[in-house]
């Protein structure tokens, strides 16, 4: 009797792309039904903008490239991609801001590279830094989260805003943006102001201020059940969370006043998110298990710098396209001390 | 599942799987026996190392535990008949190999009578301890036992430690780490006692004072049998580890066991650390105790597409077909495979023969396997490296690999991947990692036998060139000699003679630094020796039986260790340097035979080839000058003969056929110490033609530790087996057929 033959091993595979980047989506959705409650219909027009520019950039790019197109669109990867965009651009934005960033992230981030795993950045963090640079304006108008006394912009006001860039008559754009807390620290300090006097001033500042605070531990909660499942390491959220939170006590044993206290940091701006979905993309991420530390480590110290010292409130995305510069460097002096080899680590 | 926890301290080793084990599948009945086939396969090549050499006809008669080939050199197994009947074929049969190719088998047509030969081959020694350490080894050897856990490699050899080595642990593998494997399992539960009394054995042999067994604890009745047996014995102990594959991988085991790890590319020799598998000692001591090649073995036969698992005492030889059926035949079956599913091969047919390696057959259908489908790119998501058990990054190996970047495939460890299969088995992307390292691996290996070759023909076209040279040198001074007489007159003769001399000394010098770049002193001294043996020898009468003797004891000694039909290059050695200690003093007590010693054969037929005109001429001895002269030139020209290329054996046969004069005989001595001496400053890693099996030393130690500079030999050993067991391990995608596919660690997880 013949039977075809192939290389071993012979078990079922594990568990495919597809499967984990489905994971990492799962995991996404408590953060992202956290931020609709609190920012409103924005969040989630912006994402499906987002997904739908995503799907047809990649599609086109495979068409181009040759690529089998049912194959890599299904992938989940670009899907992802647009999914962190969104969640960066503002609730209000106009359709083709969210648009382009994604085709930039698409085109630029990953295909020009050579498509999935082959993009030495973040693409959707390359997307994300072409738009701050570019639409300065729109990318920090964010809206201000859900109070009592308060709710979101309804969704015709969204629609209308987002894809015909007019608002409602009696409806004005300057009362309903807002600064974000980072932005809020920024602005006051730079004023010469403390910040136990912003607290007093605002009285946002449980955590990381309002909305901002539950959105964090949405995404913390949906990075944890990665970890458990194992669809990420440990590394990267650790060494990230971990040197941002040093540098951050540090500097606020030292000065209180001038400087925010960890827990602001973690539970405020992109660190949550970036530490569990931004950084932790295998593709443009370190690979050994210590380079991952030293790169989490290397993105947690970015970011405090440029938010403390820097030009931008938040800081996540240049710290994450910075890290990415170094991976190769990091990966060659990590790695692993091989079985039996007498070269120590 | 619990079991009796541990004294011992175990280690964790990097990486490695927890997978469902599949093996309770299997051992719902004890081990059954498989019914004696209608025909026995027994391919030549069951083994690391050359093939066995057939040592019947077809159309013999054989009888169960006849040897039926003989092991062709030192890393070698002979093979037996595994049931009684007639021989009626020897030739290319399909066989499990990679290649698909047809690779020679002895095929035996069996008579159902399963006849014993009538006094077994060797005597059983009831009580091993009355043998010596050697002794034990030949019987090893006789049986043909190889390493039963999955690579093949011959026991004896790991039954012998080598001088200056002291072995403080014997390891028994009983890991049987892989999916659905469970023979090892069957056999420690069922036959503990042989498994114990084989330890000892070997612990004897080896003189290791302690043994430890391995086994995971997914095995709580084999470890029950095991540990009471062992319950109030010293020096041996069962040691319980966490399931995990490839805990069976021997370097794996190894660590956890001691926390120590194998040097890369080293030996567990080199921590003092031999490692055997629990069903190759129970094999030994069989061997041993009852005289019982190894002609059968317990292995699995198991998978959903199987009607009835479970394991078998199986006649090495039986057809794989004949094994399902016994088995109630196959139900949906998808793939076939030979051992288990992380590191065993997929069979293109079942008609193939199941070998003394074999330790499973695995039949799956096909949703149980791995779907053929396109691999995704990597992600870097580095799920490889977090569980490869060497520490390796596969990931980075494998852009390598992919991009036929050898060196920094190497650069990265490639060499140290024991092919586990573990990477490619957690990768999300789906890609055949291991596939990709054999293939680097293989390709690395073409590349160096290539450039070996290049270099032997560069080494060969120097030679040739210096050779010239001299003849033309030569010739012109035969003119000048020629005109001296002719103006000179007959007192001058002497000094002619000298000159030529000379002129010829300074020649083979000059070629002689060319050709191999040997250590001048060492010419020198074979001068010397020379010159000192052809005075000592001028009183004696008969010079070529004294060497002859002499040989004999060398050829006696590496008989002890059963290789006097092997002959390579280094037994001449050993006897050459045996003779020149004759010459010394000993008084040959042994009868001779005359000086037609293998070793001085090869040596003569060796010098004779290479060394063309400088070979020695009988004239030369005619004038008294030049009779003190020529040994020592010959002594030269023959070592550099000897040390600078190697003869085809068949080239050696041919020119020993030529008969020898009586005046050679003293140069024959001169030429043997200069041999020897320059069989040890020779290179290393000898050059070797593709498919060759290194010979060295150290499968010679027995006979060469009596020669000074031992330590050199066994340094050069090490060397040459780190080697060679790089080579097999490496060869593997890339097998020749007649070869065994051979896993890269020797006992298979």
């Amino acid at each position: 009797m013949q039977f075809r033959t192939a290389s071993s091993p012979h078990l079922p595979v594990a568990p495919s792309v597809h499967a984990l980047m489905r994971q990492v989506i799962y995991a996404l959705l408590p953060g992202i039904a956290v931020a609709a409650w609190f920012f409103g219909w924005g969040i989630l027009v912006n994402l499906l903008v987002a997904c739908v520019a995503g799907l047809l950039t990649e599609t086109a790019m495979l068409k181009l490239r040759g690529r089998p197109v049912a194959r890599f669109t299904t992938d989940g990867s670009v899907l992802i991609t647009a999914m962190l965009l969104s969640l960066a651009i503002p609730p209000l934005a106009p359709w083709w801001l969210t648009a382009f960033g994604t085709a930039f992230a698409v085109i630029f981030g990953k295909h020009l590279y050579g498509g999935l795993g082959y993009n030495p950045f973040n693409p959707a963090m390359l997307g994300y830094v072409a738009l701050l640079i570019s639409f300065p304006t729109e990318m920090t108008s964010w809206l201000p989260a859900r109070t009592l006394a308060e709710a979101p912009p309804s969704l015709l006001t969204v629609l209308s805003f987002t894809f015909l860039g007019d608002l409602p008559a009696g409806v004005l754009h300057d009362a309903l943006t807002g600064a974000t807390p980072l932005d809020y620290t920024r602005t006051h300090l730079a004023q010469g102001h403390t910040l136990l006097e912003s607290r007093e001033s605002t009285a946002v500042w449980a955590l990381g201020g309002p909305g901002w605070t539950w959105m964090s531990l949405a995404f913390l909660a949906g990075g944890l059940w990665m970890l458990w499942k194992g669809t990420i390491r440990w590394q990267i959220p650790a060494g990230l969370l971990g040197m941002l939170g040093l540098l951050a006590l540090v500097f606020w044993a030292i000065d209180p006043d001038r400087f925010a206290s960890p827990a602001f940091h973690w539970f405020s701006g992109a660190s949550m998110i970036g530490a569990f979905f931004i950084a932790t993309d295998p593709i443009s991420a370190s690979t050994t298990p210590r380079g991952r530390l030293v790169y989490g480590a290397l993105i947690g110290l970015l970011t405090y710098v440029i938010r403390t010292w820097g030009g931008y409130a938040d800081a996540i995305a240049f710290s994450v396209l910075l890290a990415n510069l170094c991976v190769p460097l990091i990966d060659q002096y990590t790695q692993p001390r091989v079985y039996g080899s007498r070269r120590q680590p | 599942m619990s079991v009796a926890t541990n004294t011992r301290r175990t280690w964790r080793f990097p990486g490695g799987l927890h997978m469902p084990d599949h093996k309770a599948m299997s051992l719902g009945s004890p081990i059954g026996t498989a019914p004696i086939p209608r025909q026995l396969i027994l391919p030549l090549s069951q083994h690391i190392g050359a093939p066995a050499i057939p040592c019947v006809a077809v159309g013999d008669q054989v009888y169960r535990g006849q040897t039926v080939a003989e092991a062709d050199g030192y890393v070698s197994a002979p093979i037996h008949a595994s049931s009684s009947g007639r021989v009626v074929e020897i030739g290319p049969r399909l066989t499990a190999h990679p290649s698909g190719l047809k690779t020679e088998c002895i095929v035996i047509e069996t008579d159902g009578q399963d006849t014993p030969l009538p006094e077994p081959e060797w005597a059983p020694t009831p009580n091993y301890s009355e043998l010596d350490p050697a002794e034990l080894r030949q019987i090893v050897r006789r049986a043909g036992i190889t390493g039963l856990g999955g690579a093949a490699f011959p026991s004896f050899i790991k039954l012998n430690p080598g001088p200056g080595s002291r072995i403080e642990t014997l390891i028994l593998n009983g890991a049987e780490c892989e999916p659905y494997i469970a023979c090892d399992q069957a056999v420690m539960a069922e036959r503990a006692g042989e498994i114990i009394a084989g330890a000892r054995l070997i612990q004897y042999a080896i003189g290791a004072p302690q043994c430890l067994i391995g086994i995971e604890d997914n095995k709580p009745d084999a470890i029950t049998a095991l540990q009471s047996v062992v319950a109030d014995e010293t020096g041996i102990e069962v040691v319980v580890l966490p399931t995990r594959y490839p805990q069976g991988g021997e370097k794996q085991l190894i660590q956890a066991l001691t926390g120590k790890q194998v040097p890369s590319e080293g030996l567990p020799l080199d921590i003092g650390i031999v490692c055997h598998n629990v069903a190759t000692a129970a094999a030994v001591w069989r061997a041993v105790v009852h005289a019982e090649p190894l002609i059968s073995r317990v292995m699995t036969i198991t998978g959903s597409a199987v009607a009835q698992p479970r394991n078998l005492q199986v006649r090495i030889g039986t057809p794989v077909a004949d094994l399902i059926e016994y088995c109630g035949g196959y139900q949906d079956i998808g793939r076939l495979i030979m051992g288990g599913p992380m590191m065993g091969f997929a069979l293109r047919s079942d008609e193939v023969p199941v070998v003394k390696a074999t330790n499973c057959i695995l039949a799956v259908p096909q949703e149980e396997i791995r779907p053929e489908e396109p691999a995704m790119p990597c992600i870097r998501c580095g799920a490889c490296a977090d569980d490869c058990p060497a520490s390796l990054l596969p990931q980075q190996l494998y852009w390598y690999a992919r991009d036929k970047d050898f060196e920094g495939a190497q650069k990265y460890n490639l060499f140290d991947c024991i092919e586990c299969g573990v990477c490619a088995q957690v990768c999300p992307s789906h890609i055949p990692l291991v596939q990709y390292f054999r293939f680097a691996k293989t390709e690395i290996w073409k590349a160096e036998r290539e450039k070996q070759q290049s270099d032997i023909a560069r080494q060969r076209h120097e030679a040739r060139k210096a050779r010239l040279e001299k003849e033309a040198e030569e010739a012109e001074a035969r003119r000048a000699a020629k005109r001296n007489k002719l103006s000179g007159g007959a007192q001058h003769e002497i000094e002619q003679a000298l000159a030529r001399a000379k002129a010829k000394k300074a020649a083979t010098q000059a070629t002689q630094t060319v050709e191999s770049g040997e250590p001048q002193s060492a010419v020198q001294a074979a001068i010397a020796r020379a010159k000192a043996a052809s005075s000592a020898e001028a009183t004696e009468s008969e010079p070529a039986a004294a060497g002859g003797a002499a040989a004999i004891i060398a050829r006696a000694r590496s008989r002890a260790e059963g290789n006097q039909d092997a002959q390579p290059p280094q037994s001449a050695a050993a006897a050459a340097i045996a003779r020149a200690r004759a010459k010394g003093g000993e008084a040959p007590a042994t009868k001779s035979t005359g000086s037609n010693s293998a070793a001085d054969i090869i040596a003569r037929a060796r010098a004779k080839k290479e060394g063309g005109s400088a070979s020695p001429t009988p004239t030369a001895s005619a004038s008294a000058p030049s009779a003190s002269l020529s040994p020592a030139q010959q002594a030269i020209a023959r070592a550099r003969a000897a040390s600078g290329n190697d003869d085809s054996p068949a080239t050696a046969a041919k020119a020993a056929a030529q008969p020898e004069t009586a005046a050679q005989s003293d140069a024959v001595v001169a030429q043997a110490i200069a041999r020897a001496r320059a069989a040890r400053g020779a290179p290393v890693r000898p050059a070797l033609a593709p498919g060759e099996v290194p010979a060295h030393p150290y499968f010679y130690s027995d006979s060469i530790t009596s020669a000074a500079g031992g330590n050199d030999v066994v340094q050069q050993a090490i060397d040459n087996e780190r080697r060679k067991r790089a080579d097999q391990t490496t060869s593997k995608p890339a097998l020749s057929p007649g070869e065994v596919p051979a896993p890269s660690s020797e006992e298979q997880p």
